[in-house]
Parts: C-alpha cells; sequence; structure tokens
C-alpha cells in the first residue's frame, strides 16, 4: 500500500516536472542552435550541431548588456528601498496602536490589486511632466509601490510572530529602541525580509507593461522590455535562438538568487526563544 | 547595588482597570523581597513599573536614592529574568549573556572574562557555544540568569523565573538562586505564586490581592501571625482551617467541641458573636502521641476521621463539619479568591506519622490554643493578631479595599477574578 501511493506520488511529480520544465529545456536547447537550424521546417529537441554563437553574440550586443546594466540597478534599487521602507512600516502597523492602522492596511492591500495597465497612461503623462521619463527612478518608483503593500503583509505577519519579550528584554539589557529593533527584532525576522526581498526582486526584474511605455530608450529599458525589440531584418522569421538565449540570460540571475537565499528562508527561527 | 522604595504606586491601564492600587514597599539594600498574590493580583505589573516596562500611573519609584518614574528601562540598570526567559534564539549562548555588555560598549577582553566568569558559576561553560534552542528548560533558564548576573545592576527582578520547570529543577534552582543572591549579595525582588519559594527565599515576603498590598513581613511573621483572612489562607500549605466560632470568658466554641485561649486573645475577641477561628493543621495533634502532661480536656475533642493520607513522617486527616450559613458565605468567598474550590467544609489535622488513627475512627484531637488565631467574619481581620510580630500592616482594611478594587476591576474587565497564568 505504502508503495503504491509513493510510486503515485512520483507519477505524479514526473508528469508536472516535464509539464513545467519542458518550454525551459526547449529554450535552453534553442539557445544553443545556430540560425540555421532554427529556421528548418521540423527540427529536432537536441541541437544538431551545439554552438556558443548565439551567447558570444548577445554578450557583444550593447543594447543587450545596457538592459541587463538596466535590470540589475532598477532591480536592485527598488528592492533594497522597498525593503527598508516595508521594515520599518511593518514594525510600526505590528507593535504600535495608531488611528487609522486598518486604514492604512487596506489601503495599501487596494494598491496592491490595481492592474498596472490601468496606471500606464496616467504614470506616462505625469513622468513626462516630471521629467522622469526614461529614467531610473521612473521605474524605480512605481516599482516600488507595487511592491512595498506586499511586503509590508509579509513583514508585519513575521514581526508579529515575534514575542514582545524579546524587545523588552533587550530593552532592560540596555538598548535604546533602535537598537533593540536593529539587533534582535531584524535579526528575527530575517526570513521575512528575505522573502519580502526575493518577491520585489523578481517583480522588478520581470516586469514588461511599465518597463516598455516608460522608456523609450536603452538608458532605461529593462531587459524584458528590451527584448521585445529582438525582431531581426526579417518579421516573419524573428532570431529565435538569440531570444531563447536572452531568456536564458535572464533566467540565470533568479536562479542564482533563489538557490543563494532558500536556506535564509528558514520557518521556525525564534524557536528556543521561548518556552511554552 | 540599591534600595528599591515604592511609594503609593498606583497603575491603572489604558482600559481604566486598576490593576496596582496604592502599593508601598521598601525594598532593603541587598534584601530579597517576594512578591506574592493570586492569578492577575498585579505582581507581574508592579514588577514590570520598577523595571521600566510599564508607566507609572501616580506614586514614586525610587531606586538607590533617585526617583526613576520617567526614565527608560536602560536608565535604571536593573536586570530582569522573565517568566519564559526572553532569550534571543539567534545569538549563542555566549553571545545572550555577552549582549548587555556589549551594548554597554565594553571591550571585547572585558565582556569575555565577565561571560566566562557568569558561565562558570552556573556551570554553562560546555554550552556557550550552542544557540538556546537546543537547551533544555533548565539550561535556558541559566542563561536568563547569566544574562541578569553578567552586568553591575542594581537589582534583579525575577517574573516567576522557575514556573517552567518541573518539580526537581525548581527545587535546585531554587537552591541555586538563592546562593547566588546571598553571594552577590544585590537587592532581589522576586514575583512567584509558589509557596515554597515564598517562603524558603525571602527575607520579606509582601502579599498582594488585587492590587492592594495586605500585609509585608517575613515569612515567619506571616505564618504566625496572618493579618487577615485572605493572607492566613493563601500563606502555608495546606492552608489554615476556618471555623465557626463563639467566644465566651476564654472559652471558644468550636464545632467539636469548646477549647481554652490564652487571656489576652480571649479579650481581644470578646463580644462580637460569631467569628472565624483559624487553626493551621499543624497545630492539632492525636492526643495519643501528645506528651500527656499537655492533654487536658480543655484542649482535646473528639472526631469522627472520615479519610487519612500517610505520608510516612506525618499523616493528614480529613474531618467534615457544617458551617452555619453566617460564615459559610464568608468561607467560600476566601476560598474563590484563593484560587480553590472545595466541596465541602472541612477540617485538615496534620498528625505525627506515629500516630495509629485510621479512618472511620472516633480520634481524640489535641489543639494547641495558643495558635489559635480569630477573625472577624464581617471585615476579615486577625482579631488576635500580635502587632509587634506582624511585619508592616498597611492601615485601613485592605481585604475591604480589595474587595472594593475587586468591583471596579470587574466592570472593566468581567471575570478578571478568574484570570489565569
Ligand atoms: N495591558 C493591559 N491592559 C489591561 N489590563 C491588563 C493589561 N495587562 C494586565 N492587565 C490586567 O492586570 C491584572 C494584573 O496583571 P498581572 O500580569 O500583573 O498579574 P499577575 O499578578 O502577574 O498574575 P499571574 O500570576 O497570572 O502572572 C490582570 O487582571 C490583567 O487582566
Ligand atoms: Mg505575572
Amino acid at each position: 500500500m505504502k508503495t503504491k501511493t509513493t510510486i503515485g506520488t512520483w507519477i505524479g511529480f514526473i508528469l508536472i516536472m516535464l509539464w513545467c520544465l519542458f518550454p525551459v529545456a526547449w529554450i535552453l536547447s534553442l539557445s544553443f542552435k545556430s540560425e540555421g537550424e532554427t529556421a528548418t521546417g521540423s527540427p529536432q529537441f537536441l541541437p544538431k550541431d551545439p554552438t556558443l554563437d548565439n551567447y558570444s553574440a548577445i554578450l557583444d550586443n550593447g543594447d543587450f548588456t545596457r538592459a541587463l546594466v538596466n535590470s540589475f540597478g532598477i532591480a536592485i534599487i527598488a528592492t533594497a528601498l522597498s525593503v527598508i521602507f516595508a521594515t520599518l512600516a511593518a514594525y510600526a502597523i505590528a507593535r504600535l496602536e495608531f488611528k487609522g492602522k486598518r486604514l492604512v492596511l487596506s489601503l495599501a492591500l487596494a494598491i496592491a490589486m490595481f492592474p498596472v495597465v490601468s496606471l500606464v497612461g496616467p504614470l506616462f503623462d505625469m513622468w513626462s511632466t516630471f521629467g522622469l521619463f526614461n529614467t531610473w527612478p521612473g521605474l524605480i518608483i512605481p516599482y516600488m509601490s507595487f511592491t512595498l503593500p506586499l511586503a509590508i503583509w509579509t513583514l508585519s505577519a513575521f514581526f508579529r510572530e515575534i514575542p514582545w519579550e524579546m524587545e523588552q528584554a533587550a530593552q532592560v539589557d540596555g538598548a535604546t529602541s533602535w537598537q533593540a529593533f536593529r539587533k534582535v527584532i531584524v535579526p528575527l525576522a530575517a526570513p521575512g525580509v528575505f522573502t519580502a526581498a526575493i518577491l520585489t526582486f523578481f517583480f522588478a526584474w520581470n516586469e514588461f507593461v511599465l518597463a516598455i511605455s516608460l522608456t523609450s530608450t536603452t538608458a532605461s529599458r529593462t531587459v524584458p522590455a528590451q527584448m521585445s525589440f529582438f525582431v531581426g531584418p526579417d518579421p516573419f522569421n524573428p532570431p529565435y535562438a538569440q531570444l531563447a538565449t536572452a531568456s536564458v540570460i535572464v533566467t540565470l540571475p533568479v536562479i542564482v538568487i533563489v538557490l543563494l537565499f532558500q536556506r535564509k528562508i528558514v520557518a521556525g527561527l525564534t524557536s528556543g526563544a521561548v518556552k511554552g | 547595588m540599591a534600595a528599591i522604595e515604592m511609594k503609593n504606586i498606583v497603575k491603572q491601564y489604558g482600559d481604566g482597570f486598576p490593576a496596582v492600587n496604592d502599593v508601598s514597599i521598601d525594598v532593603e539594600d541587598g534584601e530579597f523581597l517576594i512578591l506574592v498574590g493570586p492569578s492577575g493580583c498585579g505582581k507581574s505589573t508592579l514588577l514590570r513599573m520598577i523595571v521600566g516596562l510599564e508607566d507609572i500611573t501616580d506614586g514614586d519609584m525610587v531606586i538607590g536614592g533617585k526617583k526613576v518614574n520617567d526614565l527608560a528601562p536602560r536608565d535604571r540598570n536593573l536586570s530582569m529574568v522573565f517568566q519564559n526567559y526572553a532569550l534571543y534564539p539567534h545569538l549563542t549562548v555566549y553571545e545572550n549573556i555577552a549582549f548587555p555588555l556589549r551594548l554597554a560598549g565594553k571591550p571585547d577582553s572585558e565582556v569575555d572574562e565577565k561571560v566566562r566568569a557568569a558561565s562558570k558559576t552556573l556551570e554553562l561553560d560546555e554550552h556557550l557555544e550552542r544557540k538556546p534552542g537546543n537547551l533544555s528548560g533548565g539550561q535556558r533558564q541559566r542563561v536568563a540568569m547569566g544574562r541578569a548576573i553578567v552586568r553591575d545592576a542594581e537589582a534583579f527582578l525575577f517574573d516567576e523565573p522557575l514556573s517552567n520547570l518541573d518539580a526537581k529543577l525548581r527545587g535546585q534552582m531554587r537552591t541555586e538562586i538563592s546562593r547566588l543572591q546571598k553571594r552577590l549579595g544585590i537587592t532581589t525582588v522576586y514575583v512567584t505564586h509558589d509557596q515554597t519559594e515564598a517562603m524558603t527565599l525571602g527575607d520579606r515576603v509582601a502579599v498582594l490581592k488585587r492590587g492592594v498590598l495586605q500585609q509585608h513581613a517575613t515569612p515567619r511573621e506571616l505564618y504566625e501571625n496572618p493579618c487577615n483572612l485572605f493572607v492566613a489562607g493563601f500563606i502555608g500549605s495546606p492552608p489554615m482551617n476556618f471555623l465557626p466560632a463563639t467566644v465566651k470568658g476564654n472559652q471558644v466554641e468550636l464545632p467539636f467541641g469548646t477549647v481554652t485561649i490564652p487571656e489576652d486573645k480571649a479579650a481581644k475577641a470578646q463580644g462580637k458573636g460569631l467569628l472565624i477561628a483559624g487553626i493551621r493543621p499543624d497545630h492539632f495533634e492525636d492526643a495519643n502521641v501528645v506528651d500527656s502532661d499537655k492533654v487536658t480536656d480543655e484542649a482535646t475533642f473528639k472526631a469522627t476521621v472520615d479519610v487519612v493520607e500517610w505520608l510516612g513522617n506525618e499523616a493528614y486527616a480529613y474531618i467534615p463539619f457544617e458551617a452555619p450559613p453566617e460564615v459559610e458565605k464568608q468561607l467560600q468567598q476566601l476560598e474563590r479568591d484563593l484560587d480553590g474550590e472545595s466541596l465541602r467544609t472541612q477540617l485538615v489535622v496534620s498528625l505525627d506519622g506515629a500516630s495509629r488513627i485510621a479512618e472511620g475512627d472516633e480520634a481524640t484531637i489535641w489543639v494547641d490554643a495558643r495558635k489559635i488565631h480569630l477573625f472577624d467574619p464581617a471585615t476579615g481581620e486577625n482579631l488576635t493578631m500580635d502587632a509587634e510580630h506582624a511585619g508592616i500592616v498597611p492601615g485601613g482594611n485592605a481585604m475591604a479595599k480589595a474587595e472594593e478594587v475587586g468591583e471596579q476591576q470587574d466592570a472593566v474587565q468581567p471575570g478578571s477574578d478568574q484570570a489565569t497564568t
């Protein structure tokens, strides 16, 4: 009986993995094929003649590397600011009793529910007037405002889990409120901070609608937007291999980050703080 | 090290709940003070006001001659052990103990020296590099103590530090705390609702009820001279027996018979009608094992024993009796105040282990009549208290005041007398 269920689990697992990973594998395989091979009528899965040409070509492409720099810069700055603000705001929400606390929380949620597209028009007009169009801040600001609510909700849930007494103990031990926050509360909320950071980073890294609408040159265009400009000379024959290569390259940092931080996102870090 | 003076301290919570009411307690330099009382009586609140985690609504908190009402916890230089230890789970045991020193900006060499000294005292040496999550309850408790003693604090504050440990460990840690406090000679305030801790650890004990101070005295004084019914019932285990009594001359009529009490005690209780007599289980004995010269008709009575619990060195005998309705109500109320619920009024008698009294026997019991206390059922006051040996008894009627506060408390938080830990 037991072995049966294990086998069943594995079959289900493999089916789902195939379903999800097949497109990824296809893209990976495409990125190693030559231009000519992608244009043939009946392609095969594995490249006939694996080549790294696509990679060297795309890394030589000034527009692409420029977009890569923009993507990194914008995503990292948006993440850092968003996490800092969210941490402070979430701490206040979790710890302090103030009027309008519910309002702040529901407003934050309301912002998160706005479809991004509905804001493109107004933002475009505003940014043109303020001179923020086609600049880094022009993307960082909306990214922050879309990710802050989620970050605040995640973090305030984490803060609420931390016993008040941790902080009081620190204060009795001689800490100022700020020291107690920095040396005790933030380390204890680290899994929450990392979760919020990763969610924010992914949002900024993958975002397309704003990136394409609020930029006009490679001065601030990010990779997802830049990729839509990879049309090649023939509109009916887009450079599939190049597109696939670009996709692989933008996916790599995401994978690296998940692998790096997955160990940090361990629940139960507070165990042992208090008994009972 | 410093003395702590609490002058007319009042605490009213945000919702109007009067948790601590006009409490004045002086803790001398180097003294070990115990705060006891039933659950929800404001012990933790008072402790947290000393350490600065709770605002003081009214009154003065003076530590080492300095008024500290408006000082932040970190400026009071006190150390506290929390009931659930509140260790920092992300730091090793070493860093947990070092935490107050690091905050004070002490150089590494000094930190190391002091942490090692503290860990040696508490036998934590082999655990220094571990995280609190991997320690046993007793070890965590010791880490919390280490964090408290590593710093030269003015005073130690403990909030039920042993209540999470099992009985054996609790006994060990109790002696450990006592030894440590004696050695360091540091002023200590210790909250507990454990009888044994209260009686054995403290130089003096303050008994609170509903945030009102009832009596502040040495354990012996509390045991021998409780100022009212509440303190009498709260201190001592098994608790004092309360029996309806009428005084005629120097004769006290109890449900089982009449005993003769000393003249001076009798004089204080003349003409008060129906009273409540308080007699500790220890002050009874099987007449057969008492020296024959003490056994007189005035000091013995016959009663049928319901149940006997023999413990080797001693035995408890239970003797049921009927209480008249006038005192029944008062006794039930008292029972509730003491967090108890007894089904019947019964006398608990502690007998010598050598006693041969068995269940169902008609036994002759001797009473040490000199130790009988007589309480006024209306006010709860101890009429026969020896004021010179009763420590500090707040003026006015503390029990009635607690009753009054209790009504205000129930108005704010219904059922607050059923508060649990
Ligand atoms: N923040 C608060 N707001 C309102 N009432 C409170 C607050 N904190 C405590 N109380 C009330 O104050 C009373 C005293 O609480 P406290 O924690 O001091 O009791 P305690 O004597 O320590 O009891 P225990 O032995 O159960 O720990 C309780 O009845 C509680 O309901
Ligand atoms: Mg308490």
